[in-house]
C-alpha cells in the first residue's frame, strides 16, 4: 500500500541541528552531530544549520560556527532559559514551520529525547530514536538512512522516513566525530522571535539540584572496571576507581578479592555474586575462574589485563593485553581523561 | 484521583539469544513481561492509591496475548484493565502508537497518565511525550521520585547530571524510571482474582475515533527498510609484549572504537 | 489425564519463581551455613499472602486451590528447602487440621491469623519412642475441671520455637491405643509448655527442629481438636497432604540441582570441550529430567486429588515415595557431574544433597509409604 502524504516533501531543504546548552555550554554531542550533518549536507548538497534556543545565548555562535555549522538560527528568550519540554518544543516548532528542513538531528541525551518526540507528534513527522549510524540514500531519494541498535541491543534496524519531513532522529553521544574545530569560523545568524504562549509554559521548575556521584550498583552500572587477586593488595582498588571514575563507572570485584577482605561483597561479579551486563567489562588482574566468567560474559566489550598469557579470562575478552594492571590501569586512565576532555572542549 | 498507567508486554530481552549459525533471534522460550519502567509507573500508581487512594486503570496496546500483561497488573493492585487491541493497529510505529493510545485515554477518565520512560525491545523513550502532546497536557519525563498534592503533581526529574524538581498541574503525563521504585509482587489471590473475578475490556479500531491514515503502518511516518544482527562474536583479540604506554594506547583505541568514550 | 495448568495456576508459578529467585536464592547460603531460621523470607511471605494459598478467603486465605500450594512449594524447594520447610509445615501441618476439624470458634481465633501469617503454624506427632509406631505416644492428657493437663514431650518438631500454635496429639485413653489418641491446638505461651533442644541436623540446616516439652501444660478444653478420641485419624488425614507438600519439596530440590548442573556442564571445560558434549552427561541428564518429569506428575496428580477426592491417601503416598528417592538420585548424581566442585559448598549442589535425605525420613519414611502403597494395592 503507498502512503500519500500530503507534504510536498521538496520543499524541504537542509540538514538542521539542535544544540542542546546547559548553563551557557554546548553540550558535545551537539558538537559532533554539527560535524556528522555537515557531512550529511554535503551527500544532500545542501548545508547544516544550528538551532540555539535559550536565553542570552548569541555568544555561542562563534563555537557552533568552528564546528561546522554553516549557518545558525537563534531563539533567544528568557522563557527558554531553562530548558522545559513545552516551551522548547513550541520554539523548535516554530522554526522548524518557518524553515521547512529536511533533517533535524537532537542529541539523544535526556533533553534531546525529551524534546525530540514532542516535536515529532506536534508537526506528526517520523523520529528514530537513539541512532549510531546516519546515512544518505544514493537511490536518487537522498533519504536519511537511520540505523540504531533495538532488542536490548541484540539488532539493528535501519529506518527512512520517506513521506514525512523533517526526518527526525536523536543520535547516541560519542558516536558521531565532531570536525576540528576551525579557529575564527564565522556563520550568519538569523534571528528568530518567537513568543511563548502562556499556555505552554505549564511546567514549573522548582529547583535544580546537581547530583552528587553516589554509589552505584554494580548491577546498573554501564562501565565496570573490575579487579582481581592480581591487584594484590586492597589499595591498589583506588587505581581501580580513578579509572572507573574516568570512564562513569563504577568498580566490580571477583571473588578472590571479596574473600582476601580487599572489596565489599557487593561488589562481587560471578556465580556466587552478581550477573552483571555492562556495555563495558575491564578485567584487571582477574584470572577468570568460571564462576566469575558465568557473571559476566554477557557484557557487551570485555577488555581484560593480566599477566599470565594463559588466563582463562581471555577467552571471553574481546581484547587482552598481557600485562601488569597496577602499570597499565593509571596510564589508562590519564589517557581516557585526556580523550573526554577533548571530546567535550 | 484517576490514574491511568500505560503497560507494554514486551520479551525479556535479557532472555534473547543470538543463534550463533544463522545470526538471528532466537524468540522462541523467551519469556514475556510487563516492561519495567512501565511497572515501576504501576507501582508509582499503586502507591498513590495506597497513601492518599485512587483509581488505577491499566491500559496496554498490543496483540491479544498483551492480555497477559494486564492480569498481572490486576494482580498487582490495578482496579480496572483496558486492552487496545485491532489488526488494524498492527506495526505502528511510534507516532501511530502514540496517536491511537492517546484516543483510547480519551475514553477514560484520568488525572494523572504514567508511562514507562522506555519500552526495553525499541528503547525509544518516544511514546510518553508524544501521548501527552496528542492530548494537549504537560509531560515530565523521567520521574525518579513523584508526590502528589491537591491537583499538583511534583517530580524529580532525573538528568544526566542534575535533578530538576518540577511541579505541573494535573492532568499531565509522567515517565517513570525504573529507580523510581522497586516494584510489589503479585499475590496469589490476586492472580486468581484476576482471572476469575475481574474483566480485561477490550478496545478496537471501531471504539476509537481515528483515521485509518492516523493508525498502524499505514499512519507510522517511519519504515524499518533493513534488520541486522550485529556480527557474532568473533575469537578475541590477545596482545603480548607491549610497554604499558602502548597497551594502555591499545586499550585506549579499543574503547572509542567500541563507543565507550 | 490433563496436566495442563490454568493461566491463573501459570501466572502463580511465575510469580512463585520469581520471588523465590529474587527473595529466598540470596539467604539459601547462609541459611544453611549459619543454620538460621529463614526469618526474611518469612517476613515476605507474609507480605505478599503466601501463608494461605489453598485456604478460602473467608479465613484470610489465598482462595487458590492445592495444586497452586503444591507448586509454590516446588518453585521455593528449588532454592531453598530450608524455606519450603518451614512454609510447608506451616500450610500442611499446622494450618489444614484447624481448618477441616476446627470448630467456628477454633477457626475464628486461629485459622484466620494462620492463614494471614500473623501466626506460625507446627505439627507435633513424633515422640522420642513413637516415630513410625505413633500409637505408642507417651504424652498424656487428662482432663480437669475446664481444661487438660498435658504432660510428655515431642521430639523433631518443625517451626519449633518460632510457631505461635501447634497441633498436639496425645493420649486421653492408653488403653485403646490409637483410638485413645486426641488432637489439641497449643499456644506457645500456654503455662507448662518449654522449648527443649534445637536439633543440629545433616541438611535443611535452617530449619528449626525442636524438642517441644509439656509439664503440667494447661490447655482449655476449646482447644480441643475434633473429638477426644479421634487423634489418630485427624494426624493420618493432615500427613497425607503433608506429604504432597514433602513430594513438592522434593521434587524442587531435584529441578533446582539439574538447572545449577544443566547450567554447571555448559560451562566447565575438560579435554578441551564442555562437559555437556559429553555423552555421559548427556545420558545423565537425560536420566534425571525423566525421572524429574514423572515426579512431577506424580506430585500434581495428588494435589488435583487433594482438592477432587475424598482420599488422596494412596496418590500422596505415592508421590512422596517416588519424589524422594528421585531427590536423592538426581542430587547425587548432580554432585558427581560437579566433580570436586560439587563436593564443596562453593556450589549448590552440595547442600541440595545434604537436604535431599530428609525427604525420605519426616513426614512418614519411604518405608511408611510402601506400607500405605502396598495396603491399596494388595486389597
Amino acid at each position: 500500500m503507498k502512503v500519500v502524504s500530503k507534504m510536498n516533501i521538496q520543499e524541504y531543504q537542509g540538514v538542521y541541528v539542535f544544540v542542546q546548552q546547559v548553563d551557557g555550554k554546548v553540550a558535545g554531542v551537539s558538537h559532533e552531530l554539527l560535524g556528522k550533518g555537515k557531512e550529511l549536507a554535503q551527500k544532500m548538497g545542501t548545508q547544516v544549520t544550528a538551532v540555539l534556543l535559550g536565553s542570552g545565548v548569541a555568544g555561542l555562535a562563534g563555537d557552533l560556527a568552528s564546528y561546522g555549522a554553516d549557518r545558525i538560527v537563534l531563539v533567544d528568550n528568557p522563557d527558554l532559559k531553562l530548558y522545559s519540554t513545552r516551551p522548547y518544543a513550541y520554539a523548535m516548532c516554530s522554526v522548524i514551520e518557518k524553515y521547512k528542513p529536511a533533517v533535524v538531528l537532537y542529541g539523544a541525551t535526556a533533553i534531546g529525547r525529551d524534546l525530540a518526540p514532542r516535536v515529532a507528534a506536534r508537526i506528526r513527522t517520523g523520529l528514530t530514536a537513539d541512532c549510531t549510524k546516519l546515512d544518505v540514500a544514493d537511490d536518487g531519494t537522498k533519504n536519511l538512512q537511520m540505523t540504531r541498535p533495538a532488542f536490548g541491543g541484540n539488532i539493528m534496524a535501519t529506518i527512512i522516513c520517506p513521506d514525512y519531513r523533517p526526518q527526525m532522529a536523536t543520535v547516541r553521544p560519542g558516536v558521531m566525530q565532531k570536525i576540528k574545530p576551525v579557529a575564527g569560523a564565522k556563520a550568519p545568524v538569523e534571528k528568530l522571535d518567537v513568543v511563548i504562549p502562556e499556555s505552554e509554559k505549564d511546567v514549573q521548575i522548582l529547583d535544580v539540584v546537581r547530583k552528587e556521584s553516589h554509589k552505584m550498583d554494580i548491577q546498573d552500572a554501564k562501565v565496570l572496571v573490575s579487579g582481581g587477586r592480581g591487584m594484590g593488595k586492597p589499595e591498589n582498588f583506588k587505581l581501580l576507581e580513578g579509572l572507573a571514575k574516568a570512564l562513569g563507572g563504577t568498580v566490580s570485584s571477583s571473588r578472590a578479592a571479596v574473600d582476601a577482605g580487599w572489596v565489599e561483597k557487593d561488589l562481587q561479579v560471578g556465580q556466587t555474586g552478581k550477573t552483571v551486563r555492562p556495555n563495558l567489562y575491564l578485567a584487571c588482574g582477574i584470572s577468570g575462574a568460571i564462576q566469575h566468567l558465568a557473571g559476566m560474559e554477557e557484557s557487551d566489550v570485555i577488555l581484560a589485563i593480566n599477566k599470565d598469557e594463559g588466563a582463562p579470562i581471555f577467552e571471553v575478552a574481546d581484547y587482552g593485553v598481557v600485562g601488569d594492571a597496577l602499570k597499565i590501569v593509571p596510564i589508562l586512565t590519564e589517557k581516557v581523561k585526556a580523550a573526554i576532555a577533548a571530546r567535550n572542549k | 484521583m484517576n490514574i491511568v498507567v500505560c503497560i507494554k508486554q514486551v520479551p525479556d530481552t535479557n532472555e534473547v539469544k543470538i543463534d550463533p549459525k544463522t545470526g538471528r533471534l532466537i524468540r522462541e522460550g523467551v519469556p514475556s513481561i510487563i516492561n519495567p519502567d512501565d511497572k515501576a509507573g504501576l507501582e508509582a500508581a499503586l502507591r498513590l492509591k495506597d497513601s492518599q487512594g485512587a483509581h488505577v486503570t491499566a491500559v496496554s496496546m498490543g496483540p491479544p496475548q498483551a492480555d497477559t500483561a494486564l492480569r498481572e497488573a490486576l494482580a498487582m493492585g490495578a482496579d480496572e484493565a483496558v486492552l487496545i487491541t485491532d489488526r488494524a493497529f498492527g506495526g505502528a510505529d511510534t507516532w501511530a502508537t502514540a496517536h491511537t493510545l492517546a484516543a483510547a485515554l480519551k475514553t477514560i477518565p484520568y488525572d494523572l497518565i504514567i508511562t514507562g520512560r522506555q519500552a526495553i525491545d525499541g528503547d525509544t523513550a518516544q511514546v510518553g511525550p508524544q501521548i501527552a502532546e496528542n492530548l494537549h497536557i504537560p509531560n515530565i519525563s523521567y520521574a525518579e521520585e513523584l508526590k502528589v498534592e491537591g491537583e499538583y503533581v511534583t517530580v524529580k526529574r532525573q538528568f544526566e547530571d542534575r535533578y530538576h524538581i518540577l511541579r505541573a498541574k494535573m492532568p499531565c503525563l509522567i515517565t517513570a524510571l525504573s529507580e523510581l521504585n522497586e516494584p510489589r509482587y503479585m499475590t496469589p489471590q490476586g492472580i486468581f482474582d484476576a482471572y476469575r473475578e475481574k474483566q480485561v475490556k477490550t478496545l478496537t479500531r471501531k471504539d476509537l475515533d481515528v483515521k485509518d491514515g492516523d493508525i498502524g503502518l499505514k499512519g507510522s511516518p517511519t519504515r524499518v527498510i533493513q534488520t541486522f544482527t550485529k556480527s557474532p562474536k568473533a575469537a578475541g583479540t590477545l596482545v603480548n609484549n607491549l610497554t604499558s604506554e602502548e597497551a594502555a594506547e591499545y586499550l585506549l583505541d579499543k574503547m572509542k572504537e567500541k563507543f565507550i568514550i | 489425564m490433563d496436566f495442563t495448568l490454568s493461566k491463573e495456576q501459570e501466572m502463580a508459578r511465575t510469580l512463585f519463581r520469581d520471588f523465590a529467585e529474587k527473595e529466598v536464592k540470596p539467604y539459601a547460603q547462609e541459611l544453611d551455613e549459619e543454620e538460621r531460621f529463614p526469618s526474611e523470607a518469612l517476613e515476605k511471605l507474609r507480605k505478599y499472602k503466601f501463608m494461605g494459598i489453598p485456604y478460602p478467603k473467608e479465613w484470610g486465605g489465598a482462595g487458590c486451590d492445592n495444586l497452586t500450594y503444591t507448586i509454590c512449594i516446588e518453585e521455593i524447594s528449588k532454592v531453598c528447602a530450608t524455606t519450603s520447610t518451614m512454609l510447608s509445615a506451616h500450610e500442611s501441618l499446622g494450618t489444614w487440621p484447624i481448618y477441616k476439624f476446627g470448630t467456628q470458634q477454633q477457626k475464628e481465633k486461629y485459622l484466620k491469623k494462620l492463614c494471614t501469617g500473623e501466626y506460625l503454624g507446627a505439627f507435633a506427632l513424633t515422640e522420642p519412642n513413637a516415630g513410625t509406631d505413633s500409637s505408642a505416644q507417651q504424652t498424656r492428657a487428662v482432663p480437669e475441671g475446664d481444661h487438660y493437663v498435658l504432660n510428655g514431650s515431642k521430639i523433631f518438631i518443625t517451626n519449633g520455637g518460632y510457631a505461635d500454635t501447634y497441633i498436639v496429639f496425645a493420649m486421653t485413653d492408653k488403653s485403646k491405643g490409637n483410638h485413645g489418641i486426641s488432637a489439641f491446638i497449643v499456644e506457645k505461651n500456654f503455662p507448662g509448655f518449654t522449648f527443649g533442644k534445637k536439633e543440629k541436623k545433616m541438611g535443611i540446616r535452617g530449619s528449626a527442629t525442636r524438642e517441644l516439652i509439656f509439664e503440667n501444660c494447661i490447655v482449655p478444653k476449646e482447644n480441643l481438636l475434633g473429638q477426644e478420641g479421634k487423634g489418630f485419624p485427624i494426624a493420618m488425614m493432615t500427613l497425607d497432604g503433608g506429604r504432597i507438600g514433602i513430594a513438592a519439596q522434593a521434587l524442587g530440590i531435584a529441578e533446582g540441582a539439574l538447572n545449577e548442573t544443566i547450567k554447571y556442564v555448559k560451562e566447565r571445560k575438560q579435554f578441551g570441550r564442555p562437559l555437556a558434549k559429553f555423552q555421559n552427561t548427556k545420558f545423565e541428564i537425560a536420566d534425571m529430567a525423566t525421572k524429574i518429569q514423572a515426579a512431577q506428575y506424580l506430585t500434581y496428580r495428588a494435589a488435583i486429588a487433594k482438592d477432587t477426592q475424598k482420599s488422596c491417601s494412596l496418590e500422596a503416598a505415592m508421590a512422596k515415595l517416588y519424589c524422594a528417592s528421585t531427590a536423592m538420585d538426581v542430587t547425587t548424581r548432580c554432585v558427581q557431574l560437579h566433580g570436586g566442585y560439587g563436593y564443596t559448598r562453593e556450589y549448590p549442589v552440595e547442600r541440595m544433597m545434604r537436604d535431599a535425605k530428609i525427604t525420605e525420613i519426616y513426614e512418614g519414611t519411604s518405608e511408611v509409604q510402601k506400607m500405605v502403597i502396598s495396603k491399596y494395592a494388595l486389597k
